[in-house]
């Protein structure tokens, strides 16, 4: 008894969230610092956004309506890096801290501080490469790939800034996954073994490896490209020595991985949302951890599927080819785990699950593009076409964005206390759905018809396709900003949630009252059999 | 598990996972010496390699077999020299060793320094292509709208693959005038360059 009293005591003196701006600035709470990343994030997709409708504004006519080439190019350079490293890494490390503490039972993050510097970083790091469009000069214009001697000889002069912009992204994502393994390793609650963990805790660790392992292979790229152009050397540039080419291989063993950064905790959140719609234990919980397992170590060796058309011998290209379609047996293994999860379940609709099932088929077709994309003859004739473009944004934004926003809408009433209105999420998805298709599906075949990725304009006989693109993608972008007033409506006014928001939800969050307390599992929780998901 | 001894190993997990941090980054630029070296062994980047040595008696060139080898040539964006082959191709018997010409003018009006960078399709012929003499192993100093012709010696080796009947040879010309400290260079590049070809 006397036990309970000096816990309550104890609560008394904790501290609640400060007031006013010090609260953000300051704060080593996971929890604020989960919520300034996703509204960070969000802030980035929107940017990332309006530079994407600039693109399918200028290319839903043939001809030059809106923007010269030059301001094309950096376009569609700053969207690619704005919503990678702006929007969907930054979205899934708020996640990470929001959820990974309550999964596993602990009361922080591993290393707080660490934590509010590694998201303080990221707006300085944006700030300064989003001013780079307002300089003389403009800004990064030699895509998201950054080739050498695109981003060195011929690169504008702002691109130093663009330089150490990804030094600082890439410090954060360092810090951050450092944060998180610790984390996982060190903090999960008595009885949570490795093979009881959530799978979004399961997805992230092994992201969290792939990040500390490739991302200071992108600092020395960046590096290289920063003494290229200042210090005189030769990494890039076959007059002095170099190779343009190896800046290629260096960039895609970074890049290859990367993409699967973006993806992998997305397959966690999927394993959550649709075991909890269809009231069933995730089917094949251990095949699950060893096929993100797989995909994580094949994403090593693969990063030249990227780069067959630059010239490289037939066994190069044959292992390429055959490494890469490997992917598909551990990646089929998980969506047909997730179908068989679905298999007689008593399934409900409710928007996260939309949003989940709309990932597995859609996610699936990307999985299939990309197989056709693998096999390097037929590779020559799509290398750098548009169905490259609907090949990447299928698995991109039906497949990581999707599994976002329907993170967003599963875990909302735990993070505000409140409920969504279904009726506004639904519709939200539909027009995503819709949106995201009328966009996307159509430059499968402008791709295939040979329309090149990149190009302000293009002939007449790929302008219908482009044209129904561009009403897609406007569809797509205004609902997205429907999806913001979904949330701050609900964030006012939703109906009040309970602790366990769904019925057939489980894991350690879902045993904390909704909204989740500023300081939960101060004492480490038993982690019962029936909050396991596998 | 105690609070004390939890700090201790998350201090622990955080020193393995900075040394993770420490040798990927030190991978990354190991990455370009592993880059020079795989591609020296396969050929991959059609870099053809250095001076090769080679004795005349001791190989019999290959009399069944005639390889033609096509001459590129191309300046590099701003680079205002004229390049050009003396041949644009020539038939050789593998094992034979064979001179030909290219000639460089310097068109501008100031003493420039240039390399010649040479790139050889198909890869799987880079290895069996030997150089016993060549422009592009050293740089080539020009005085304004002076111009020479520079040689270089080669032979195809016999092991050369049989499904290879031409072999393109080109080479790119880059102005490297700002990347040489001119002082240093100047005297023995000139002697060099004059004596080799003569004027």
């Amino acid at each position: 008894m006397s036990e309970v009293i000096h816990a309550d005591h104890h609560d008394d003196h904790a501290h609640g969230p400060e007031k006013g701006l010090k609260r953000w600035l300051f704060t080593t709470n996971h929890k604020d610092i989960g919520t300034l990343y996703l509204w960070f994030s969000f802030a980035m997709f929107l940017i990332g956004g309006v530079l994407a409708l600039v693109i399918r504004a200028e290319l839903f006519q043939p001809g030059l309506q809106f923007v010269q080439p030059e301001f094309f190019n950096q376009m569609t350079t700053n969207h690619g890096l704005i919503m990678v490293f702006g929007a969907i890494m930054p979205a899934f490390v708020g996640l990470a801290n929001w959820l990974i503490p309550m999964q596993v039972g602990a009361p922080d993050m591993a290393l707080p501080r660490m934590n509010n510097l590694s998201f303080w970083i990221l707006p300085f790091a944006f700030g300064m490469m989003i001013s780079t469009l307002f300089m003389e000069g403009g800004g990064p214009n030699f895509g998201w790939t950054f080739y050498a001697p695109l981003s060195t000889t011929y690169a504008p002069p702002s691109v130093t800034y663009f330089i150490f912009a990804v030094h600082l992204m890439g410090a954060s994502s360092i810090m951050g996954s450092i944060n998180i393994i610790a984390t996982i390793l060190n903090m999960r609650a008595p009885g949570m073994t490795l093979m009881k963990m959530p799978m979004f805790v399961w997805t992230w660790l092994i992201t969290a490896y792939l990040l500390i392992a490739v991302m200071p292979v992108l600092a020395g790229a960046v590096t290289m490209m920063l003494f290229d152009i200042h210090f005189n050397t030769s990494f890039f540039n076959a007059a002095g020595g170099g190779d343009p080419v190896m800046f290629q291989h260096i960039f895609w063993f970074f890049g290859h991985p990367e993409v699967y950064i973006m993806i992998l905790p997305a397959f966690g959140i999927v394993s959550h949302i649709i075991p909890a719609f269809a009231r069933k234990r995730l089917f094949g919980y251990t095949s699950m951890v060893y096929a993100v397992a797989s995909i994580a170590f094949l994403s090593f060796i693969v990063w030249a599927h990227h780069m067959f058309t630059v010239g490289m011998p037939l066994a190069g290209q044959l292992f390429f080819m055959y490494s890469t379609m490997l992917i598909a047996v551990p990646t089929g293994v998980k969506v047909f785990n997730w179908i068989s999860t679905m298999w007689r379940g008593s399934m409900t609709f409710e928007t996260p699950m939309l949003f989940a099932i709309a990932f597995v088929v859609l996610f699936t077709m990307g999985g299939f593009s990309g197989l056709m994309l693998a096999i390097t003859p037929v590779d020559y004739q799509y290398h750098d076409t548009y169905f490259v473009v609907a090949h990447f944004h299928y698995v991109l934004v039906p497949g990581a964005l999707f599994s976002i926003i329907a993170a967003v809408y599963f875990w909302f009433p735990k993070w505000t206390g409140k409920m969504y209105d279904e009726t506004l999420g639904k519709i939200h998805f539909w027009l995503s759905f819709v949106g995201v298709n009328v966009t996307f599906f159509p430059q499968h075949f402008s791709g295939l018809a040979g329309m090149p990725r990149r190009i302000p304009d293009y002939p007449l006989q790929f302008a219908d396709f482009n044209m129904i693109s561009s009403v897609g993608a406007f569809i797509f972008g205004l609902s997205q900003v429907f999806f913001l007033y979904v949330i701050i409506k609900s964030i006012r006014s939703g109906q009040p949630a309970e602790g366990r928001s769904w019925e057939g939800a489980k894991g350690l969050e879902w045993t904390l009252p909704s909204p989740a307390p500023y300081h939960s599992f101060t004492h480490p929780p038993v982690v019962k059999d029936e909050e396991v998901l596998g | 598990m105690s609070q004390q001894a939890q700090q201790t190993q998350i201090k622990r997990t955080v020193k393995r996972l900075s040394l993770i941090v420490i040798g990927m980054s030190a991978f990354a630029f190991a990455l370009v010496p592993l880059y020079d070296l795989f591609c020296e062994i396969t050929g991959l980047n059609g870099k053809t390699g250095g001076p090769y040595i080679y004795e005349e008696a001791s190989v019999e060139p290959d009399r069944s077999r005639l390889v033609k080898v096509n001459f590129l040539t191309n300046t590099n964006e701003g680079m205002p020299w004229q390049f050009w082959p003396g041949k644009g191709a020539v038939r050789v018997h593998p094992g034979e060793a064979k001179t030909v010409s290219f000639f460089v003018k310097n068109t501008t009006s100031k003493p420039m320094v240039a390399q010649a960078i040479p790139s050889l399709v198909p890869i799987s012929a880079t290895e069996f292509f030997h150089k016993t003499e060549c422009f592009c192993f050293e740089q080539q100093l020009l005085q304004p709208g002076e111009e020479v012709e520079m040689p270089m010696r080669f032979i195809v080796g016999r092991e050369l693959p049989k499904n290879v009947g031409s072999i393109n040879l080109s080479y790119a010309l880059f102005d490297i005038t700002d990347r040489v400290d001119m002082s240093t260079i100047q005297g023995n590049l000139v002697e060099d360059q004059l004596s080799t070809v003569g004027g």
